[in-house]
């Protein structure tokens, strides 16, 4: 059987019939091409995945596509609007916040979602808000600075 | 222009990784291609009496299921190599299809390719393999016993090989006349790199031209092509194109040839069609190559000055079920080389014995034998200045090498080149601000609580690997020199064609700073192509820290043979001699005569409109190199860890974290740093939480992110760096690598400290990971 | 990775979800999928049809009314995290959703959906047994409550039947004078509980009226402390020590990463911090 399913990716609409059992994270990757959200586990620990759903960060591994029926979804590839890089985005460059990139667009997006509850947090609350997104290059240290940028240029 | 070579240039890798364009193998579609999921073996140890594939192939939508026949049917040679002998090395035949015995839990049986890769799963779990389950033996030192069930036949007693380096009787005699000896029993636990994207490959073959390219997640594809062409696939090196494209991280596990990648290219040839494999975490656990997993007694002797007279190490080294790529050099040639560490010690000996076990393979991991072997020296040193007395820094001072005995001759092989291990030290004992801390742990020991321990590490690592003559008389079948292809362009701006494949180091920032600095012209102006065995003459790829020190090098040899090519091309243009000719901020001057001169970019059009050039002027303006150090380059520094440690539960809190490392000179700090950071945080993580355990069944119980502690970001702490510079003497760039730096020095500075913290309650040692239950159990024994 | 194929059905209703379980043989409710999909990807669950009840707003909120809380079982961890309404009148229930997993996880895990999996590393259900807290569940053949003390019957396993559907927890506010705190000793690799202690002490002029320490993760369900010694004392450390050590568990549970003997240590070890954290804010 499938599922039809008409949700907003990146602001734009999107309408489709998916297999029940169909990860929203390959729904994204494979149906839409939306190659930025990445799966680093299968146990929901890793967060390379993360995307905002309705604005809250969500693990795309761990959400049926069907379940993303009716909703706004953003990934890294909607995050620059009309060109200009998000300021998470120049601070992770601007700081060196990432080496191979992988769990980068899942912890942009995180940090995303914390800087909205969250405009000016201190190194643990960073700490704190970060703990769903693993990086095994940076030792985090440069990640915790790249966020701090990005809420100094945000605030 | 303003130097470019040690300043923080933003990278240039960075702005398609941050907005999701960048392009990782899993990323990748082929129009037609297919699916395979690998059928993998749940025994450690079994005879497979029979596979019934029907269930699987009835499955609408699946394309094919493979085994060890259809290998054999392909009439290729479909195996996995090892690619470094060491003498007497037992070198059982590792299929790349299991055909009538598995070895290890993952040890793959049958492939499925499918439609869709939920279908070949689905597909994957049809297959019916009928198993009789063996005994099996996953501990290295069970292993070694007299009843130990046998991995290959072909190695008797589950040995692998024997070796030895150093002297055994100066070692004894130095511990029959020791005024000071201690001694130590511990395990270097066996780690899963887990760099965070799995395994994955894209082969496409196509028949009419019997060519087959392969996307996959290499660290170094011309060596996986090698591989993957001579032993697994016997086609035509020609006729196979690798290519990495983006890399999720490596730390090694993407250095050596698996199985996998080799089946998936055989699934392409066989359907001709694109196929693509991508890991799963739990099977990326279960295939790519482990690290460390020693067992080892080791012992240090001192005459009652604190010098240090002798040194033995014993060590029993996994090396799974079969023999990766390069397994049996780190447990010998980049582990027991380094027993000197930063001392003078007048004699060294070190065995070690490679054991087969029914696990995966070990390998290369970040560090590779270094680290294991600065745990040893270093965790001695520790208890030498607990026995002598004179504390963690004295005991290390006492033996350092002194800074004039430099180029310094280990009792284990290696030449160090240079070296000042006393500043590192002095720094290091400045950030920390080690007295008022000793002040702090008093008191603490004094009111009773959580205690506080500060823990030294003063370690040294041989990297840019590697010398290809030195590594060639100690058994490697290779050398390990890179290769380098710069070409100038028409209007100035440069192509750079490396042998070293960038996954995630920032290759193309820090190679086009090399060449803007060399050359006098902008980075910007700088292209970096690597990762392409059909774009790339041939490389040996990244690992070892050695993309700086000798790919870099490779490429400043290049620029430099470009630069006398452009003085000739100046010489002609100006009716000046070569010999005259200076080239200075991107001008080609005629000594002396400053008002005679050319820019890059006049030289660099008129190589390529040569049309009145003498006979023995060719035009064109580029050049190949082939670099291969004289040396190791040697890398060193002082780290201190400083920990709190709550006794009542065993709990440890990491305070401070510093740093100080010789690195020699640095082309980008920005990237520089990022190199410590991740390395010190995979070496806090082996030392704190990081742990493939392996149940008596062989069954790898920590196979997934809930069970294996991978350091998270609120267990980990702002890192304190600081560096001293010792320029290389023997490479172009006086560059010496930084990668593993970290992953080196970090294990044995957080054990130290913890150690430091209980010795109130006579602790010696606890092994690696220290888990809050270890802890506790320790203190309260 | 891959789950196994089901049929999906999305109730409309409590009423609707309740007539998909009883046509659907071994169907399984799937409210946020945080406990389901990760057995499902390992397919280590592979039910042939999957009832999403995610979007019953009935099931969704929290409010207070005569001196009880309610929480919707499809209220995510992250709402009952910042909920306002605990926070003034159950606050260590927030606590405890805070601690749940990391940020991305609270946003789409349930209350309903953990403790209908009942894990025994899981934050909310020791604290739902300190409270007293009530569990309530509708069938078609209706409602009923069950104490959160009988909720949890064993590993992953609950007093939920399988045509019932838990619509939502109540438990009583903390009067004044209580305070309550839930610590944790996070798994490195998991970020389950290894030990989560939830305690709470009223105090009334100076002296110990009540007190109550429940200790999750040693045992498959969460594990009650008699702390009744704490009563009438003035909660010094070492009436708080004497009573956290009385916790014992029989066959305590354990792993590579913590013993069933060492947890029970901690558990004792937390148990009189919680109490102490409990005590500085009576």
């Amino acid at each position: 059987m499938t599922v039809s399913i008409q949700l907003e990716v990146n602001g734009k609409p999107v309408q489709a019939a998916v297999e029940p059992r169909r990860l929203l994270v390959h729904f994204l990757r494979e149906e839409l091409g939306l190659t930025g959200a990445n799966i680093g586990c299968e146990t929901s620990l890793c967060g390379a995945c993360t995307v905002l759903v309705d604005g809250n960060a969500v693990k795309s591994c761990t959400m049926l596509a069907a379940q993303a029926d009716g909703a706004s979804v953003t990934t890294i590839e909607g995050l620059a609007q009309n060109g200009e890089l998000h300021p998470l985005q120049e601070g992770f460059w601007e700081k060196h916040g990432l080496q191979c990139g992988y769990c980068t667009p899942g912890m942009i997006l995180s940090a995303n979602y914390l800087l909205a509850q969250n405009p000016s947090p201190n190194d643990e609350e960073i700490r704190e808000g970060l703990k769903g997104n693993i990086c095994r290059c940076t030792g985090y240290h440069n990640i915790v600075e790249a966020v701090k940028y990005a809420a100094e240029r945000m605030s | 222009m303003a130097r470019v070579l040690g300043t923080s240039i933003k990278r240039r890798e960075d702005p398609a990784l941050i907005t999701g364009r960048g392009k990782y193998t899993d990323d990748l579609k082929a129009e037609g291609m297919a699916h395979a999921a690998i059928v993998r073996s749940p025994y450690a140890h079994a005879r497979i009496r029979g596979i019934d594939t029907s269930g699987a192939e009835a499955l609408p939508g699946v394309l094919a299921v493979l085994t060890a026949r259809d290998v054999a049917a392909a009439g290729i040679p479909g195996v996995v190599p090892v690619g470094w002998l060491l003498p007497d090395l037992k070198t059982p035949a590792h299929p790349m299809i299991a055909a009538d015995t598995v070895r290890h839990v993952g040890d793959a049986v049958a492939v499925v390719v499918a439609a869709d890769r939920y279908l070949a799963r689905d597909a994957a779990e049809r297959v019916a393999v009928d198993y009789e389950p063996l005994d099996a033996v996953a501990d290295v030192v069970a292993a070694l016993e007299d009843d130990a069930p046998a991995v290959h036949e072909e190695a008797p007693g589950n040995v692998a090989f024997d070796w030895e380096i150093g002297e055994r009787e100066s070692v004894d005699a130095a511990f029959a006349s020791a005024a000071h000896t201690v001694e130590l029993d511990l395990r270097n636990n066996r780690l899963i790199p887990h760099a965070i994207e799995p395994r994955a490959v894209l082969a496409s073959y196509d028949s009419s031209t019997g060519e087959m390219t392969i996307h996959m997640t290499s660290q170094n594809p011309h060596v996986h092509r090698l591989l993957m062409t001579l032993a697994s696939l016997g086609m035509p090196e020609h006729k196979v194109r690798i290519v990495a494209p983006e890399v999720g991280g490596g730390f090694g596990s993407k250095i050596h040839h698996y199985a996998d990648e080799a089946i998936v290219g055989l699934c392409s040839m066989k359907l001709d069609r694109p196929v693509k494999w991508t890991a799963t975490r739990t099977e990326t656990n279960l295939t790519d190559a482990h690290g460390r997993d020693h067992s080892t007694r080791c012992a240090l002797a001192l005459d009652a000055d604190g010098r240090i007279t002798g040194l033995r190490v014993d060590t029993a080294a996994a090396m799974g079920a079969y023999l990766s790529t390069f397994a049996p050099a780190v447990p010998t040639y980049l582990y027991g080389t380094l027993m000197s560490g930063q001392y003078d010690i007048p004699a060294i000996h070190c065995h070690v014995t490679g054991v087969f076990t029914h696990t995966t393979p070990v390998d290369a991991y970040r560090g590779a034998g270094r680290p294991e072997a600065t745990y040893v020296v270093e965790r001695l040193m520790h208890l030498a200045g607990e026995a002598t007395g004179l504390g963690p820094v004295e005991v290390r001072r006492r033996n350092f090498v002194s800074p004039d005995a430099f180029p310094y001759q280990t009792q284990v092989a290696l030449a160090y080149d240079s070296g000042n291990y006393g500043p590192a030290m002095d720094r290091a004992l400045e950030m920390i601000g080690y007295d008022d801390l000793r002040s702090q742990q008093a008191s603490r020991r004094d009111n009773g609580g959580k205690q506080i321990g500060i823990g030294f590490s003063s370690y040294i690592e041989a990297c840019g690997l590697a010398p290809s003559a030195v590594v060639g008389s100690l058994g490697a079948q290779a050398g390990q020199w890179e290769s380098a292809d710069v070409r100038v362009h028409p209007t100035a701006s440069v192509t750079v064609y490396t042998g070293s494949s960038s996954h995630g180091q920032g290759h193309e920032t820090t190679f086009s700073q090399i060449v803007a600095d060399r050359l006098g012209i902008e980075p910007e102006a700088v292209e970096v192509i690597h990762g392409d065995t059909d774009l790339v003459q041939f490389g040996m790829g990244t690992y070892g820290s050695r993309s700086a020190a000798v790919g870099g090098s490779a490429i400043a040899r290049s620029v430099d043979k470009i630069i006398e090519k452009g003085k000739k091309i100046a010489a002609h243009l100006l009716e000046a001699s070569a010999d005259d000719l200076e080239y200075e901020d991107g001008n080609f001057r005629v000594a002396g005569s400053p008002d005679r001169s050319l820019g890059l970019g006049d030289v660099a059009l008129q190589a390529y409109l040569a049309h009145n050039y003498p006979d023995d002027l060719e035009p064109g303006l580029s050049a190949t190199s082939f670099y291969d150090p004289a040396n190791f380059t040697y890398p060193f520094g002082t780290h201190v860890c400083v920990v709190e440690v709550d006794t009542e539960t065993g709990s440890i809190e990491l305070l401070r974290y510093a740093a100080v490392d010789d690195v020699g000179n640095v082309i980008n700090p920005m990237i520089v740093d990022g190199q410590l950071h991740g390395g010190l945080a995979q070496g806090i993580g082996q030392a704190l939480w990081e742990n493939a355990v392996y149940d008596d069944s062989g069954q790898l119980v920590s196979g997934s992110l809930m069970d294996y502690a991978v350091p998270k970001i609120h267990n980990l702490i702002p890192f304190e760096l600081d560096r001293t510079t010792t320029p290389c003497p023997h490479n172009p760039l006086g560059v010496k690598g930084v990668g593993e730096a970290g992953a080196i020095a970090s294990p044995a500075a957080v054990v130290n400290a913890v150690v430091d913290a209980l010795s109130p309650f006579g602790i010696s040692h606890i092994d690696m990971p220290l888990t809050p239950e270890k802890v506790w159990r320790a203190v309260n024994s | 990775m891959y789950p196994a194929q089901f049929d999906y059905r999305r109730a409309g209703s409590v009423d609707e979800a309740l007539s998909l379980l009883q046509e659907n043989e071994d169907a399984k409710l799937m409210a946020g999928g945080h406990s389901l999909i990760p057995m499902m990807k390992l397919r280590l669950a592979q039910p042939p049809v999957v009832i999403d009840i995610g979007r019953l707003d009935e099931l969704k909120g929290i409010s207070e009314a005569g001196g009880s809380v309610r929480v919707g079982s499809l209220t995510t961890h992250a709402d009952i995290a910042a909920s306002d309404v605990l926070a003034a009148h159950c606050p260590v229930l927030a606590e405890a959703a805070g601690h749940i997993g990391d940020a991305q996880v609270r946003n789409r895990g349930t209350i309903g959906g953990n403790i209908a999996h009942a894990d025994p590393g899981s934050d909310i259900p020791p604290v739902l047994v300190l409270l007293g807290a009530s569990v309530h569940l509708q069938s078609p053949s209706g409602t009923r409550s069950v104490a959160a003390g009988d909720f949890f019957q064993d590993l992953l396993m609950t007093d939920v039947g399988e045509d019932e559907i838990l619509t939502h927890v109540d438990a009583p506010a903390l009067g004044a004078g209580t305070g309550a705190a839930y610590l944790k000793f996070e798994h490195p690799a998991s970020g389950y509980a290894v030990v989560g202690a939830a305690a709470a002490v009223t105090v009334q002029g100076g002296r110990c009226t009540g007190a109550g320490l429940v200790v999750g993760g040693v045992s498959a369900t969460p594990t009650t402390v008699d702390v009744s010694s704490l009563v009438g004392t003035d909660l010094s450390d070492d009436a708080i020590a004497a009573a956290a050590s009385g916790l014992d568990a029989e066959d305590p549970i354990g792993d590579i990463f913590a013993s069933g003997d060492y947890r029970v240590h901690v558990g004792k070890v937390y148990g009189k911090r919680a109490l102490a954290a409990a005590r500085d804010r009576a």
